[in-house]
């Protein structure tokens, strides 16, 4: 098993809805979909998150696409004008997101660095 | 198969200004479609026409109108804007001025839709029985009913297209789903019924990812940003939409960006909640069977769209008064740098006690340790970073007390920790609070209106 940073394998948009958050995950290749799936789960980015989201996360699946989309309730401290935070509409979440360290088997290691 | 292609000019009031003249010089388009409106712009609109009744719109759309018109006449562009604002009426006459003051007045229509501004309307409207509760909260709208500052529907397409069968070359709206103003379009085009649930969803697909402009094309793309060709030339994207209910997502061939799957399934996900369920006035939208391809160079094929039955009431948009803030700001240099500013923070905290102030929040970010993703996530500072700014906001709803917090900042250049700069600018200015309650209202509560000028 090897420990790798999820901007390896993913990349990320992430902006605004009222007071909440939401984050688009979306995998660089459909083969890490579901590696995705099974180390970026709700309870992680929850706890990832912990200090700058006060309400619950969602994740919603798109293998479609190779992608989820996470929504974080309370995120912006009351929201893109209300909020004192510089990021006030959360524009940096994705990649804040993409900081989370994963957990991937040798195979997985070969397969990301290609 | 006929197509139609629409072009987005503008994501954002203060977007580029060149975009729009640029899609239309370059984007061979049949529709130019320019987003102005934020969350909350419709109160800074309400605030504009409590000064002066002929205003509460986009004003820069009147001046890009002036340098366009000879152009989309030429080219046969009709022009589709949410640029109304709360007073859509009044930014149509200062078009046809525009038109007038350039001798084009008899070859162009204005179409406007209003009526989602139901400002006048709320008390009637809570009487009637609806709570209008806040979407987020679920508190009613009675907690905030005396600070209110702003209240709009968001309408759907149908009256977009409406003022296009008209006639109209442009349809300037107020408060509408931002993807319908390339829904509207594609209405009138194909004929679309209000049931054609899968062609709406596909449309409405179409109008949210060209709506950011230039997010679809390369910018703030986090996949190979440093690959995107000419960023400095982006061009603005380009849905060309087919009767089938596909789409290809492109730019302009002769301006840079990249359009490819990464950078549409960016904008795709932007801004979305639940992608099951993706509701607006017209339809509500999946975006889990969406199928993408890239089919040539900077052309992404977007299809298998599909869509469910419109949910029976409005979106509804309002704002309200909600206090006061400020931020002051400092930069602290090396060395220990953070130490500086963390002393400062805990300085003025001591100060702002002392005089016993009244504040709702007091919030403290160090811009170069811990700002955007918090110390849990950016880990220890910098010991040897060259600077960091000190940036310390407060809220509440005692403006007294806010305003003297910005006079405890400048003091700290001289009574404060060493290598201190960046105080030139001033106290910091007191900033109203407008915060957003979006809601749900019965559609019985507004009516879209469609009126035609220049007939």
């Amino acid at each position: 098993m090897a420990q790798i940073q999820l901007r390896k394998l993913a990349h990320a948009r992430s902006g605004d809805k009222g007071s909440h958050a939401n984050i688009g995950l979306i995998a660089k290749q459909p083969a890490f979909y579901e590696i995705l799936q099974r180390e970026v789960t709700t309870e992680r980015v929850a706890t990832h998150f912990d200090e700058i989201c006060d309400g619950e996360v969602s994740r919603y699946e798109l293998p479609k696409l190779s992608a989820f989309n996470f929504f974080l309730r309370d995120a912006l401290d009351g929201g893109g004008t209300v909020t004192l935070r510089i990021d006030a509409q959360g524009k940096t979440y994705s990649a804040a997101l993409l900081r989370m360290m994963i957990e991937v088997s040798e195979q997985e290691l070969k397969l990301v660095n290609g | 198969m006929k197509t139609i292609r629409i072009g987005n000019g503008q994501a954002f009031w203060g977007d580029s200004a060149l975009a729009p003249l640029l899609q239309v010089r370059h984007g061979e388009l049949d529709y130019l479609m320019l987003d102005y409106l934020a969350e909350v712009t419709m109160s800074i609109m309400q605030k504009m026409r409590a000064r002066d009744p002929e205003q509460g719109y986009a004003r820069d759309f009147v001046p890009l109108m002036e340098n366009l018109l000879p152009e989309i006449l030429d080219r046969g562009v009709k022009v589709v804007a949410n640029a109304g604002g709360v007073n859509p009426l009044a930014c149509a006459r200062a078009v046809m001025e525009v038109a007038e003051k350039l001798g084009l007045a008899d070859r162009v229509k204005v179409g406007v839709v209003s009526g989602d501004d139901i400002m006048g309307n709320v008390d009637h409207i809570l009487e009637a029985g609806e709570r209008l509760a806040n979407m987020e909260t679920n508190a009613p709208l009675t907690d905030v009913r005396d600070q209110l500052a702003s209240a709009n529907a968001y309408f759907g397409a149908f009256p977009i297209a409406e003022a296009l069968a008209q006639g109209a070359d442009i349809v300037i709206t107020g408060r509408c789903t931002d993807a319908s103003l390339a829904v509207g379009p594609l209405i009138h085009e194909f004929g679309w019924q209000p049931d054609d649930w899968d062609l709406l969803s596909a449309a409405t697909i179409a109008g949210h990812v060209i709506e950011c402009g230039a997010q679809t094309t390369g910018g703030n793309c986090m996949a190979d940003w440093e690959q995107v060709e000419d960023m400095a030339h982006i061009g603005y994207p380009i849905a060309e939409f087919s009767e089938d209910g596909s789409f290809v997502v492109t730019k302009p061939e002769q301006m840079g960006g990249r359009v490819n799957v990464a950078s549409v399934t960016e904008q795709l996900l932007y801004e979305i909640g639940d992608p099951n369920e993706y509701k607006t006035a017209d339809v509500i939208c999946d975006f889990t069977t969406i199928e993408l391809e890239q089919i040539g160079p900077n052309r992404v094929r977007v299809s298998q769209i599909k869509g469910k039955p419109a949910p029976d009431y409005f979106k509804v948009s309002m704002s309200y008064a909600g206090g006061y803030k400020t931020t002051g700001t400092l930069v602290y240099g090396w060395p220990d740098a953070v130490k500086k500013a963390q002393a400062a923070d805990r300085i003025v905290r001591k100060r702002l006690d002392d005089l016993n102030l009244n504040f709702d929040t007091i919030h403290t970010e160090i811009l170069g340790a811990n700002a955007c993703h918090g110390s849990a996530l950016s880990g220890p500072p910098d010991e040897d970073i060259a600077e960091v700014q000190l940036r310390i906001g407060v809220r509440g709803s005692d403006k007294k007390s806010i305003r003297r917090f910005t006079h405890e900042i400048a003091p700290l250049v001289c009574n404060g920790p060493p290598n201190v700069t960046g105080y030139f600018g001033g106290r910091s200015r007191v900033e109203e609070v407008i915060a957003y309650w979006p809601a749900l209202m019965d559609k019985q509560y507004a009516e879209p209106l469609v009126t035609l000028f220049g007939e």
